[in-house]
């Protein structure tokens, strides 16, 4: 075994391990941060394929701003054990065959004649100077560039729309314009009066 | 140097690669260390004369020793976990702090070919390491089941999640105009130009074409890095100290090393990719290491002008300075750049 098979083996375990903590974890905040580490070592598992700009965006989107969001929520949730495991029985069934359906999606999909080593060989070795980074950018502004544009629109409505599905109009609300504000001017607030001091 | 390192790596056989990556780091984790040290006492120093103070001056010759002394007092002290923290996380979360802040150094190039991993996605890598960054500060928050630490930490997530991605769209620019993702690269690119030429280099670094990108990443960096007057994270007079209230001793001293070493990080990124990093200013001085540490020093001392002068902005303030202002100004900076690249007035063909 060489080394990068060792080192595969090596994040595939700690992926495993972690992703299974995902759904066994008591506290959500520990799922949460196995998640994290799953996702960490899915990075490193890619870099091993040599696809460093996917591995690194995918720590930064999903470590570094999305699980950092859903952190932020799972951490002000009040944690009752009690109250979570209630029901579990009641949903087991359906659970059960959501997963046994799964489970079969998969198998067809992973067993299938597309999915095997024959259709899919490992990537031959691109050799020195390859840049991930470089291909991708070629290949999604000539090739893909209409797919990935349409899906920069869809990203876009989909922005916009969460924009304006939060956004209210309150009209009673004291909110300061800093413009203003840093505009004011030492006679808009302060009025010198001249008055004749007072003599007992 | 080749002659005294054959005989080693002979003796070392085939683990040598291994042993010198390591003596690198070791290089250069332990001036940081010292650098990281010595900071504090010039950010006391500093601010002391700003406001008219000596600063420490009883520990050794005019207070030299302060930061040792203090480092030892650190040392000693016993760490106190609370009854109700979460003990597993809370001894992880200050070590997640400090090791991005260190991690981020393996791509930093010290001067021509000075570098522990010269990787063509430098730039990414760093983006990458800057945005686990907060976890250290969320963990610990969320593990001292204290509510002033959960409070810093909410303040924390929120804030650097908001500043990354003006940041992000700095580092745009500057990867358009230098088309690489390599350090090396882009520093190399700074030297090369009609300026340059005439001898007059530092008119030929980024800060000048890019400059609204300039303050934008070194305002964003104060923001990144929880310096006043962004550290409500820590906003002593709200919240006590935030994600810290909890920690003592080396747990407390680990929060403090990587607040610090961050800084010396950000100051060291902003000249890399705005001032020209090792290159000279000026056509008759030879370029050097030296100027990096020059560079370097300024941008720390702005972070401690800035600490000394600005009072800290109310939270909603910071939120729309991030959100209203910043974003929308680096995505049409990046519109303007990538037009003036690809344009017949483009400097860096």
């Amino acid at each position: 075994m060489d080394f990068q098979t060792a080192v595969f083996y090596f994040f595939s375990t700690v992926l495993v391990l972690s992703a299974l903590r995902v759904i066994t974890a008591r506290n959500p905040v520990h799922a949460a941060l196995f998640l994290v580490l799953t996702f960490f070592t899915a990075g490193g598992i890619w870099m091993l394929l040599r696809a460093e700009f996917l591995a690194i965006a995918l720590v930064m989107v999903y470590v570094g701003a999305v699980m950092v969001l859903f952190l932020f929520v799972v951490m002000m949730l009040d944690i009752n054990l009690d109250r979570i495991r209630e029901g579990f029985w009641s949903y087991l069934p359906v659970g059960a065959v959501i997963g046994l359906l799964m489970v079969i999606e998969m198998a067809i999909v992973l067993g299938g004649k597309y999915f095997g080593l024959e259709g899919m060989p490992a990537p031959a070795d691109p050799g020195e100077g390859y840049s991930n980074t470089k291909e991708l950018g070629r290949l999604l502004y000539t090739e893909y560039v209409y797919p990935f544009e349409l899906a920069s629109i869809v990203l876009l409505v989909a922005m916009i729309a969460a924009v304006a599905l939060t956004l209210r109009k309150r009209t009673n609300v004291k909110v300061v314009d800093p413009a203003a504000q840093v505009a004011v001017k030492r006679d808009d607030r302060v009025r010198i009066v001249s008055m004749r001091a007072e003599k007992d | 140097m080749e002659a005294i390192i054959e005989p080693v790596a002979a003796l070392f056989g085939p683990v040598w690669p291994l042993v010198w990556s390591l003596l690198k780091i070791i290089g250069i984790i332990a001036p940081l260390f010292l650098c990281v040290a010595y900071l504090t006492l010039a950010e006391r120093k500093v601010i002391g004369y700003m406001q008219v103070r000596i600063g420490p001056n009883r520990v050794g010759p005019r207070g030299l020793l302060q930061p040792i002394a203090d480092g030892v007092k650190l040392l000693l002290k016993e760490i106190i976990v609370p009854s109700g923290a979460n003990k597993g996380l809370f001894i992880i979360g200050p070590v997640l702090a400090l090791a991005p802040a260190l991690a981020a150094w393996a791509v930093v190039p010290f001067s021509d070919g000075w570098v522990v991993g010269n990787v063509d996605a430098g730039l990414l890598f760093l983006l990458a390491v800057t945005s686990i960054e907060v976890y250290g500060v969320i963990i610990a928050a969320w593990a001292s089941n204290s509510k002033y630490a959960f409070l810093g930490g909410m303040r924390a997530a929120a804030q650097m999640v908001s500043y990354e991605i003006a940041m992000g769209f700095a580092l745009v620019c500057v990867l358009m105009i230098s088309s690489s993702l390599n350090l090396t690269e882009i520093v190399a690119g700074q030297g090369r130009g009609q300026w340059a030429e005439w001898g007059f280099g530092f008119l030929s670094w980024n800060w000048l074409p890019l400059f609204p990108m300039f303050i934008v990443y070194l305002i964003s960096g104060i923001a990144e890095t929880n310096r006043a007057p962004f550290d409500v994270v820590e906003g002593e007079s709200e919240i006590v100290a935030g994600h810290m209230v909890e920690y003592s001793g080396m747990a407390f001293a680990l929060f403090f090393l990587g607040e610090y070493a961050n800084m010396i990080l950000i100051s060291a990124l902003t000249s890399i990719l705005f001032l020209g990093g090792w290159l000279s200013p000026v056509g008759f001085l030879p370029d050097s290491f030296l100027w990096l540490v020059v560079k370097t020093s300024f941008i720390l001392f702005l972070f401690l002008w800035f600490r000394a002068t600005f009072p800290r902005f109310r939270y909603d303030h910071i939120m729309r300075l991030g959100w209203k202002v910043f974003i929308p100004l680096t995505l049409f900076w990046v519109v303007v750049v990538a037009i003036w690249v690809m344009s017949p007035l483009s400097i860096w063909k």
